[in-house]
């Protein structure tokens, strides 16, 4: 469903993303951690078409983001860190603005819309404008932007960051609805949250993949047998091999 | 004609930014104000006891120089500012479509704030027996000119990504092709450089181009220069806009 290739990006001289390749295949939700800086979003960036990578291939759903960026960006659904909206629009019309960018076929625009504001539980707030929406109103929006034309792979940039336990819980029973038909990275700095939501956990660390496991295994590489220590010592261990 | 899509959604999607915020309303109100202030104390409209709009179309570029560029920065820069580029630039469309979507959106409401100018053109009419289609011709020449001064302001705000540059240097770059025009300009590139030369730096102008719609005639080379400088300008915006997806 999603197959990443030897993905490779700098920013002048900072190397940020060096040969990062994984797959995806459909009903699996893939954990992306890492530390800050570590290259999570500009990989996520990649595969989403926002930035043409210096070298390697994103394949989506079977089309090139690099030779038929076009094709690839419609079969998947991105949802950028900190989930950016239009502040004067009310979500219908934001969702409307998407389908009609995304060139939906106009009958079923509007089913697009209401499926997506109901998968997203956003139906209550529908009138508001999206800039006097709480924070967790704007990503539940945000998604439903991610899903409006129901494609096969998502690629969530923090989508549960900086949300309230119960708006936490909310995302992650979204996604958990989507799980079974679709290819999901999701990117997360809640390690709390991984095991529940993630059937697979990729580790990046300084532009490189430095585990890819689920996240069950991954947690038994420590010696408390947490995530969170795994997660430590695997980017301490990055860190001391380079310094 | 791929290139071309998300032109519609872009377009309404503009249009509707300029009218849900203060944004158009405060620019129309304050365009028309300016316009009309210049027109009576300045062009002394009134004193000219002649039924035309002369006194009028005079200021257009001077006014297009600063509130075009006002109208245009947000086009860009805003996006940038929150984070919703990304957002764009994740979705299947072609920047050609963004740009003139964006473009027609600011273009369509200066058009908005000419036609809120329509009454002046009806009160020479009251007044006197005005000659009609050299009226039209010079608002149809304003507008094309309105696209050219709003195209500098669009692509700089591509270029800059902070609307308060973008507008200080789009004022910049619509001051040079208008001045370019001015006699006091002009006299001093002659005695510097030749007349040859001021001949050339005149031919640039807004204000030459649009001399000739002033007096109503319709120059086609005046048509050509509008358009050729807009087509230029979003040509820019299209490479500066494509710019983001290099990091």
């Amino acid at each position: 469903m999603l197959e990443v290739k030897a993905l490779e990006k700098s920013y002048g001289s900072r190397h940020a993303v060096r040969g990062v390749s994984f797959a995806v295949e459909k009903g699996t939700v893939l954990g992306f951690l890492g530390p800050n800086g570590a290259g999570k979003s500009t990989t996520m960036r990649m595969i989403s078409g926002v930035l043409e990578p210096d070298s390697g291939d994103a394949l989506v759903d079977g089309k090139s983001i690099i030779s038929d960026r076009r094709a690839a960006q419609a079969s998947l659904g991105y949802l950028p860190e900190g989930a950016p909206l239009y502040e004067d629009m009310t979500p219908p019309e934001f969702l409307r603005f998407l389908a009609e960018a995304r060139a939906l076929p106009l009958k079923s625009r509007r089913d697009a819309v209401d499926r997506a504001i109901a998968d997203a539980r956003i139906l209550s707030v529908s009138h508001q404008r999206i800039g006097d929406l709480s924070k967790g109103y704007r990503r539940r929006v945000g998604l439903a932007g991610a899903i409006l034309h129901d494609p096969p792979v998502l690629v969530l940039d923090e989508p549960t960051d900086g949300l309230d336990p119960n708006q936490k819980r909310a995302v992650r029973a979204l996604i958990a609805r989507m799980a079974p038909t679709k290819a999901i990275i999701i990117s997360t700095h809640t390690l709390t949250e991984v095991p529940a939501m993630c059937h697979r956990a990729v580790l990046i660390d300084r532009g490189r993949i430095i585990a890819d496991d689920t996240p069950a295994r991954l947690a038994r590489r420590s010696e408390d047998g947490t995530l969170e220590s795994a997660f430590s010592r695997l980017t301490d261990q990055v860190e001391d091999e380079n310094l | 004609m791929r290139q071309m899509s998300g032109f519609s959604s872009t377009y309404r999607r503009e249009l509707g930014a300029y009218f849900a915020t203060p944004m158009a309303y405060v620019f129309l109100a304050v365009f028309l104000l300016a316009l009309g202030l210049f027109t009576w104390e300045a062009g002394r409209f009134f004193d000219t006891g002649v039924a035309d709009l002369q006194p009028f179309f005079v200021w257009h570029p001077w006014l297009y120089m600063i509130f075009l560029p006002a109208l245009a920065m947000r086009l860009w820069a805003d996006e940038k500012a929150s984070g919703t580029d990304e957002l764009l630039l994740s979705l299947p469309i072609g920047i050609p479509g963004l740009v003139l979507g964006k473009l027609m959106a600011a273009w369509t409401v200066a058009a908005a704030g000419l036609l809120l100018t329509l009454p002046m053109w009806a009160s020479v009419n009251f007044l006197g027996s005005p000659d009609n289609t050299a009226i039209a011709l010079a608002y149809f020449v304003s507008l094309l000119m309105a696209g050219a001064y709003l195209s500098i302001g669009a692509a700089v705000s591509a270029l800059t990504g902070s609307q308060v540059t973008s507008f200080v240097i789009s004022v910049v770059i619509a001051f040079v092709f208008t001045a370019a025009g001015w006699p006091v300009v002009l006299s001093t590139v002659q005695s510097l450089l030749g007349t040859g030369f001021a001949d050339i730096v005149a031919r640039f102008s807004f204000i030459t181009q649009f001399e000739g719609a002033q007096r109503g005639v319709l120059e086609l080379r005046a048509v050509a220069y509008f358009l050729g400088f807009t087509a230029t300008f979003v040509f820019l915006n299209c490479l500066w806009a494509s710019r983001q997806r290099l990091g």
